[in-house]
Formats: C-alpha cells, sequence, structure tokens
C-alpha cells in the first residue's frame, strides 16, 4: 500500500511530533521502505494462528504479579519534582492548555 | 585492594575515552568512595569488582540519558532492581556507558553523543546498541558490564567487539529501572571476556522481583556450578538454511570451525528447520516499533529531561520538544510505531506479526524437541566502517537477522568470540537455547572456551 505525504503528516501529528519539511520527505521515502519490506508477512497463513501475547514464558505467565497492597515509602514530592524542566508550588508547570 | 582494582579501571577509561567515546559519565570520585566503603564491608560475591553499566540503566544519582538529548543530564533518583543486586554483591559501578539513542540502533551511531569506536579499528563501529559496554570490556577498561538487549543489543556488539554477550530468557532479569524500549522484548544483560564472569555476575541480578510483574518466580541456580567442562552427550541444532547469503565468508567460515570443536568435544551435531525464521526481522520492526511508540510517549518535557523553549501553548510544546530532543531514528521508530497501530492498520501490521511470533516461537520449541541449543552466526558481517549504513535503516535492520529471534520467543542467548576475520575483526557464534537453559548455553560456552580460548588483544585496550 503507498504511503502519501498526508499519512506521514498525519502520523506525525498522532505521535506528537513536529517534524520539518525535509524530515517529512525523507521519512515518507524510508518508511514506504520498511513497511514494503513487512508486508511480506502476508505470504504467510495465520488464520488459525493465536497472536502471541509477548515474550511470557509459560513459568512467566503463571507468575502471581500482583504484590500485596501495602504502603511504603514514596520519591516525596520535592525529589520527584527535582528534575522537572519547570516546578512550581509543589507542582509540574506546564504552558497554557487552551 | 578494591580501591587499586576500581582505580585501575577508572584511570583507564577516562585515558581511553578520547578514543573510543565508550563512557558518557566516569565517577572517578563516588566510585572510589564506594570501593573503600566495601573494602571496609567486607566479601561479597562481586566485591570490589568495577562495572560499567548502560545509559539506560536507572544508578541513583548518575546520568541516564539513555543516549538521547531529550533526557539531557536526567539523574534518576532510584537505582535500578539490577543494580541494587550488584551493590549488595559489592560491585563497584565506575560509570555510564554510550548507547544508540534508547537502544534503537546496532551499530552505536545513533546516540545523540557520537558513536562508540571499535577498539579493534576505531574507524568501524562498535556494534550496537550497547556499544559502550562492549567496547569497555573488549579494551580491558572493565572486567564485566551490562547492556540490555531488546533484538540483539547485547550480543551483536559483543560479537563486533570480540566478548561474550548474554541475553536472558524473557522474566529471568527485573526490568525495573531500564528506561523501556519494546516492553515484551527488553531483558538486560551482562558482557564479560570469560564465560565464567557471565555466569557469576548473572547469578547476582537474576530472580524475581515485585516491582518488576514480567520477573518470573522461576529459582535461580548456581550458573558457575555448570561450568563442568565435560560436553558429551550435549546435542547442537544447526539450522542450514540461515548460513546462506549475506553471509560473510570469514563468519562463515569461523562458526563451522566452533562447530567442528564442538564436534570434538564430543557435542552430537544434527540439522534443524527454522522455517519460519526468514520473516522474523519483519515481525520484529513492527512488535518493536509499535511498543516503543507507546513507551516513548512518555517523554513530553513535563516531568523530566528537556523542554523546548518558545511554545506557548501545551500541544505545541509537546511537539516541540520531542522534535528537537529525539534523533532521527527514535523519530523514524516512532512514526513507524504509530502507522502500524493506527485505525485501519492494526490488524494488518500489529496482530499479523503477532501472530507471525507465534508461529516462529512454535518453530523453535519444535527445534528444541531435538537439541540443547541451536548454534549460528551472531552477526552476518564483522563490525562495518563508521557512516556505512547511516542513510539506509533498512539494510541496518536486516544485519539483526540472527538475533532477533529470541527476543520474539524470549529465549536466551548467547555470543562467544570464535576468531578473528581477514581483517583482524572479531567474530562471534551464537547459542540459542529454551526458556530457563542458561545453564546449558553457559556450560556449552564455556567449554568452547576451554577448547579454544580467544586470547588476541585489540590494539586499543587498558593492558
Amino acid at each position: 500500500m503507498p504511503i502519501s505525504q498526508a499519512d506521514i503528516e498525519k502520523v506525525a501529528q498522532l505521535a506528537h511530533l513536529e517534524l520539518r519539511a525535509e524530515e517529512l520527505k525523507t521519512f515518507g521515502a524510508q518508511i514506504a521502505d520498511i513497511i514494503n519490506y513487512v508486508e511480506q508477512l502476508s505470504e504467510l497463513d495465520t488464520s488459525n494462528v493465536e497472536p502471541a501475547i509477548g515474550g511470557l514464558t509459560p513459568e512467566g505467565a503463571q507468575t502471581n504479579s500482583p504484590r500485596p497492597d501495602e504502603i511504603r515509602g514514596s520519591l516525596g514530592q520535592q525529589t520527584a519534582l527535582a528534575e522537572a524542566p519547570d516546578a512550581a508550588s509543589g507542582h509540574f508547570r506546564v504552558p497554557k492548555v487552551l | 585492594m578494591s580501591r587499586q582494582t576500581v582505580e585501575f579501571s577508572i584511570t583507564a577509561a577516562e585515558r581511553l575515552n578520547e578514543t573510543l567515546n565508550a563512557f558518557l559519565e566516569i565517577d572517578r570520585e563516588g566510585a572510589l568512595r564506594r570501593a573503600e566503603e566495601i573494602e571496609k564491608a567486607g566479601a561479597g560475591p562481586l566485591t570490589g569488582i568495577p562495572i560499567a553499566i548502560k545509559d539506560n540503566l536507572c544508578v541513583k544519582g548518575m546520568q541516564a540519558s539513555c543516549g538521547s538529548k531529550i533526557l539531557g543530564d536526567y539523574r534518576p533518583p532510584y537505582n535500578a532492581t539490577v543494580i541494587d543486586r550488584l551493590v549488595k554483591a559489592g560491585a563497584v559501578v565506575i560509570g555510564k556507558t554510550n548507547c544508540d539513542e534508547f537502544a534503537m540502533g546496532s551499530s552505536n551511531e545513533n546516540s545523540a553523543f557520537g558513536p562508540v569506536r571499535n577498539p579493534w579499528d576505531t574507524t568501524r563501529v562498535s556494534g550496537g546498541s550497547s556499544g559502550g559496554s562492549a567496547a569497555a570490556v573488549a579494551a580491558r577498561i572493565v572486567p564485566v558490564a551490562l547492556g540490555s538487549d531488546t533484538g540483539g543489543s547485547v550480543r551483536q556488539p559483543a560479537s563486533m567487539c570480540g566478548v561474550v554477550g548474554l541475553k536472558p530468557t524473557y522474566g529471568r532479569n527485573s526490568r525495573y529501572g531500564l528506561v523501556a524500549f519494546a516492553s515484551s522484548l527488553d531483558q538486560v544483560g551482562v558482557f564479560a571476556r570469560e564465560v565464567e564472569d557471565v555466569a557469576r555476575v548473572l547469578g547476582v541480578i537474576a530472580g524475581r522481583d515485585p516491582m518488576d510483574t514480567t520477573s518470573a518466580d522461576v529459582p535461580v541456580p548456581d550458573y558457575t556450578a555448570a561450568l563442568t567442562g565435560d560436553l558429551k552427550g550435549a546435542r547442537l541444532g544447526v539450522p542450514r538454511a540461515l548460513f546462506g547469503k549475506g553471509l560473510d565468508d570469514d563468519i562463515k567460515s569461523s562458526v563451522e570451525n566452533a562447530i567442528n570443536v564442538y564436534r570434538d568435544l564430543g557435542v552430537e551435531i544434527v540439522d534443524v528447520e527454522l522455517p519460519t525464521a526468514d520473516y522474523a526481522i519483519a515481525a520484529y520492526y513492527i512488535i518493536a516499533t509499535a511498543e516503543a511508540s507507546s513507551n516513548l510517549a512518555r517523554f513530553d518535557g513535563v516531568r523530566y529531561g528537556f523542554r523546548a523553549e518558545d511554545a506557548p501553548e501545551l500541544r505545541q510544546m509537546y511537539r516541540k520538544t520531542r522534535e528537537e530532543g529525539f534523533g532521527a531514528e527514535v523519530k523514524r521508530r516512532i512514526m513507524l510505531g504509530t502507522y502500524v497501530l493506527s485505525a485501519g492498520y492494526y490488524d494488518a501490521y500489529y496482530r499479523k506479526a503477532q501472530q507471525v511470533r507465534t508461529l516462529i516461537k512454535n518453530d523453535f520449541l519444535k527445534a528444541f524437541e531435538r537439541c540443547d541449543a541451536l548454534i549460528t552466526p551472531t552477526s552476518p558481517t564483522p563490525a562495518f566502517p563508521i557512516g556505512e549504513k547511516a542513510d539506509d535503516p533498512l539494510a541496518m535492520y536486516l544485519g539483526d537477522v540472527y538475533t532477533v529471534t529470541a527476543n520474539l520467543v524470549g529465549v536466551p542467548g548467547i555470543s562467544v568470540p570464535c576468531g578473528l576475520s581477514s581483517e583482524r575483526l572479531p567474530i562471534g557464534f551464537q547459542l540459542l537455547g529454551p526458556y530457563w537453559s542458561e545453564p546449558m548455553l553457559l556450560k556449552l560456552s564455556h567449554g568452547y572456551e576451554q577448547g579454544r580460548p580467544f586470547l588476541e588483544r585489540p590494539p586499543i585496550s587498558a593492558s
């Protein structure tokens, strides 16, 4: 399936990437190339095949995942905010939403 | 003693970094302080062993850039579980190693901080994505290092730098504190020059962690106990169909030689077939990019790392931050992953790839009914010149042909050095085993190493 410039622009928008014009062009061609390569999967008949749900081993799938719901130490507000590009009054500050 | 060993490593790292670019951070002061503390604290299984850590694993107080500008000088406030376990065993982290941005790449050229150079030939790539860790071990800077392996990122640079590299079974190690690339494929792996060191470190870091729901509750054996040197009766499967087109002649003959060495050691060699293995790269690059597009959504300039300036509105800030913060390969993979998951394409690509993943898994499980492990080359070529594949992402992806299957299936794999090419570049073979077969893989690797020790040193080396 050919990939149009409009497809690439839409994908960039969905992925929250403000791509430059030349990136849109190069990525468009390269992604089309890769998609063309992965199309070979259609050669395989998978009509009765269950999709894999990950790399889990049978033992991993049986491992009891939930841990006890206990209160324990957390990073705390100060540490959690320490790496933020813009923190103010105990919050992450972001540019205006509307 | 600890202090001297650690100081040697730090000095070597500092001295060779200008040439190799293997480290993004070297923590001289902190590492020496910890070495002294450990000396006083007494013996653990890894007491005083200097270790280098890939920059996508969190070490408290040190940077974790993942080779990306978007994380910049981010310093995580906690340790990855594997780091906690290493520290508890007495190991001393001396620094963070360079890698392809968010572990996406096979050459280390995708690092925002420049490529790692191969200690065997500094005009060539180290392999990737854990290239810094591989180069640091190869150049004798550290005896062991950790990396992560999503599609070969430990095994392939190990082969290109002439060291041993193990990717354990999915769920063997905790991924808590490993920055996620593709969560169903990622696994922390170990580099060392000797198999015994890999076994020792794996024994320390492996095991269930309540902080990672995919870490499996499977007992951790004494891996060093498996290194008996007696390989008689073991069976090695050779998927002959994978030894065909695209495989470098030197690598082919080296791996054939390794098979003969195994035969001489009393290992039975059987032919096996993996009919769907040819489709592995296609399935892998759909699944890995889909998971990456989701995992990397968290880098938005709000909670940590870089934020673009001059973006007065929230969405605009997200877009500019990600545009300026991510490098080309990461953006390409986010785009590809977003495309294959987008409305109308999900069934054709993602669901199809997960079905093919089932077929590949079935092929491998069937092959393992006939043998204890499979042997293949690790990489189809030795280390290539820096820049050679930079403009052709698909050509780069195709180089992962031997390694991506282990991640898709979830089985362990190890790369073992088995010689040098005519240009004196390292060559490795790969062993792949069933789930939880690390003892067998280590035993087979160790047996080979005893029979054919790899004693060559790279021209760039600390000792």
